[in-house]
């Protein structure tokens, strides 16, 4: 333990003098933030749906078949209620709810209000735009079923009502800034280690591998929750972002999540000889990140592979989980599967790393 | 420190052989480290010194033979000599954004020295290296010899009783090597044993004992005045006007075996075989008109060196590698 605390102590010591990569530590958190949050906006298809279909007709039967057939929405479950469908769209496993009221029929007859309601979830920045585009849609006319003019959906925004691409993206945000800076700062910290020869007299004092490890890592778990706290904050004072959840849950999350990517960097160490490959592993790492993590893009529309891929990266389940708590307000217990992947993660990796680092030059 | 009570050699190898890939770095080397002594590993670069310190203090592991050190196999109690070892590497490879007394600091930490034990090895370490005044200073900042003072204080802190150190003067001027030397053997006085690996023949005239290195291969072991003693070779020092007259009347000669111009002299090293080796030197200066004096003269441990390693030579490629290693060895000496 007190090697441990030695290793942490020395880390920190050269850290604060190492001027580039302390800058770094709040840099890249302002610069993605101010670069993500006013710069970008997006759009998608394949979303997954709940329904509640209360109305249980041929009519409703058919307008879901119709919304299937346009191939923006794939209908995953059919829920009893309106409040189960709205506990899915809490744990993320559906995008879309579309709720079928029990008076369909007579709505159908009465032609003044819309039909149905979908309900999309506000948090995930390209489904809100899906969700108008579907509704613009028109769906093919049956005979009978809706008129020409008639609106078929109302649509309903939980969890963002506002629609601001900030909102979506800021929570996320932490996590894609937390993987570029967490691995990279691992795996230059202990490259650079080797490149100096310093490893070389490390290995020949009685600390072990895991007090090597850990006593490198303690320092940068710190960063994460200051880079954390940082954008958090100014998402909050900048872009307005509401803490629908738990600030506990949330800072749990957050640790979870630099745990994994921090043995992530750990893991590029013990392959990269210099500390430019380090860097270049880091960036091998991040940018499968950004783009199949569902920061960017919904899982929904993306081929199977990509969807494989996405669940070996950390911040997959991160962006999940953050969103969950940050935007939809969900509770960790909600969560479970995603907080449990980050565990797992992270205990395979820390495995291989140990497996992988021996205290020998060969 | 009871390291002398203890029996047994300090360092006992046997067979000890590294490959990497092709290349064989160390070849079946055997030999025994008494306690309390400096012992040296001389040998140009790339003759398997750093190689095998690197074995014996577990770094990498042998290709085949085994090593005893302070009564442990390494192979299976390399963890356990952690605390008994000081290991002193042939970069400095201390912090050089941490001071002086940070990079202290946390050695000590990392060697399980408690506050009070750890400050006052420290204070001491500093005192004994002069290093008092540049307790704040960062590391990197220091000169070559101030970092190898640092060095050999980091090494000693946790007070091992093995010290091993590659070249640990190689970039360091000719007094601070002089004062490196001198606490040396205060360490030994103390019952340290201590392995030193240079190419410089100064130094390795001054160890108890010493390993003459060659392509991986020991070829030569004794104490520098009994390696000197028994050279398998003739000295003979030629004084002419015409040093490069004289040096082109030897050349091509069977029995002369090296020659080394130093100023206007000529050092000559001939096949031991050789009856009246003066005589067939000035039959050689006369037959080219050059003017000499020539004398049979003690070896030097440069001559065991050039003996011990040219003499092993068994291929052309082996031989030209080894003259830039000697220029090395000569350099250093000058130095």
């Amino acid at each position: 333990m007190s090697r441990i605390f030695a290793i942490a102590t020395k880390e920190i010591r050269q850290l604060r003098r190492d001027r580039l990569t302390f800058g770094m530590i709040v840099g890249i958190p302002l610069l993605q933030m101010l670069l993500f949050g006013y710069a970008i906006n997006f759009d998608v298809r394949g979303l997954s749906a709940a329904v509640v279909d209360e109305a249980r007709t041929s009519m409703s039967r058919a307008l879901i078949a119709d919304m299937q057939a346009s191939g923006v929405v794939r209908v995953s479950e059919y829920d009893a209620s309106i409040g189960d469908l709205r506990r899915s769209l809490r744990s993320g496993e559906v995008s879309i709810g579309v709720y079928i009221p029990a008076d369909f029929e007579r709505r159908r007859l009465d032609g003044d209000r819309p039909l149905a309601q979908l309900l999309v979830d506000g948090s995930e920045p390209t489904i809100e735009n899906i969700a108008r585009a579907f509704v613009a849609m028109p769906l093919p006319k049956r005979a009978g079923v809706y008129q020409a003019s008639r609106q078929v959906f109302e649509v309903r925004t939980e969890y963002n009502p506002e629609k601001r691409t900030a909102v979506q993206i800021v929570p996320a945000l932490i996590g894609v800034i937390l993987t570029m800076t967490m691995t990279m700062f691992t795996a230059v910290a202990i490259v650079r280690e080797r490149e100096r020869g310093n490893l070389e007299l490390l290995i020949t004092t009685p600390a072990s591998p895991l007090e090597l490890m850990l006593g490198k890592l303690v320092p940068y778990v710190f960063i994460g929750l200051i880079q954390t706290t940082l954008v958090l904050l100014l998402g909050v004072l900048l872009f307005h972002v509401p803490i629908n959840g738990s600030l506990w849950a949330f800072y749990l999350a957050a640790l979870l999540f630099i745990a994994a990517t921090l043995t992530l960097g750990l893991i590029a160490s013990t392959l990269a000889e210099t500390q430019m490959q380090a860097f270049q592993m880091s960036i091998f790492v991040l940018l499968p990140s950004i783009l199949l993590s569902g920061f960017v893009f919904p899982f929904d529309g993306m081929p199977p592979v990509a969807r494989w891929i996405a669940q070996l990266l950390p911040l997959t389940h991160f962006v999940e989980l953050v969103r969950g708590i940050v935007l939809r307000g969900a509770g960790l217990a909600e969560l479970q599967v995603p907080i449990y992947k980050l565990l797992a993660f992270t205990a395979v990796a820390l495995t291989v790393v140990t497996l992988r680092f021996h205290k020998r030059l060969d | 420190m009871n390291a002398r009570a203890e029996s047994g050699p300090a360092i006992s190898a046997r067979n000890l052989t590294r490959r990497f890939g092709k290349l064989t770095a160390v070849d079946h080397v055997s030999l025994d480290i008494p306690r309390a002594s400096i012992y040296g590993f001389l040998g140009p670069n790339g003759s398997g010194k750093s190689t095998t310190i690197r074995m014996l203090c577990g770094l990498l592991r042998p290709s085949e033979g085994e090593c005893t050190v302070l009564g442990h196999p390494v192979a299976r109690e390399a963890e356990k000599l952690r605390l008994k070892i000081g290991y002193m590497t042939q970069r400095f490879s201390l912090w050089e954004d941490l001071t002086v007394q940070e990079n202290l600091d946390f050695i000590g930490r990392i060697f399980g020295l408690d506050g009070q034990v750890r400050a006052a090895r420290i204070a001491e370490r500093l005192r004994q290296y002069h290093l008092e005044d540049r307790r704040g200073q960062r590391a990197g900042t220091m000169s070559g010899g101030q970092k190898q003072r640092l060095a050999l204080a980091a090494a000693t802190l946790h007070e091992p009783e093995l010290l091993l150190l590659d070249e640990p003067t190689s970039a360091v001027d000719p007094q601070s090597r002089r004062d490196f030397w001198e606490s040396l053997f205060e360490l030994v006085d103390r019952g340290t044993t201590i392995l030193v690996s240079t190419h410089y023949m100064d130094e390795a005239e001054r160890c108890h004992g010493l390993a003459i290195l060659d392509r991986g291969r020991l070829v030569a072991e004794g104490s520098p005045r009994r390696l000197m003693d028994s050279i398998d070779a003739i000295v003979i020092e030629i004084e002419a006007d015409d040093v490069r007259g004289a040096r082109r009347a030897l050349d091509g000669e069977d029995f002369v075996k090296s020659v080394a111009q130093l100023g206007n002299r000529l050092h000559a090293l001939l096949d031991p075989q050789r009856t009246d080796p003066e005589g067939s030197i000035r039959a050689l200066l006369e037959k080219q008109g050059v003017q000499g004096k020539v004398e049979r003269v003690r070896a030097s441990l440069e001559d065991v060196f050039v003996a011990a390693t040219r003499f092993t030579a068994d291929d052309e490629a082996a031989l030209a590698g080894r003259a830039s290693a000697r220029q090395a060895v000569h350099a250093g000496e000058s130095g």
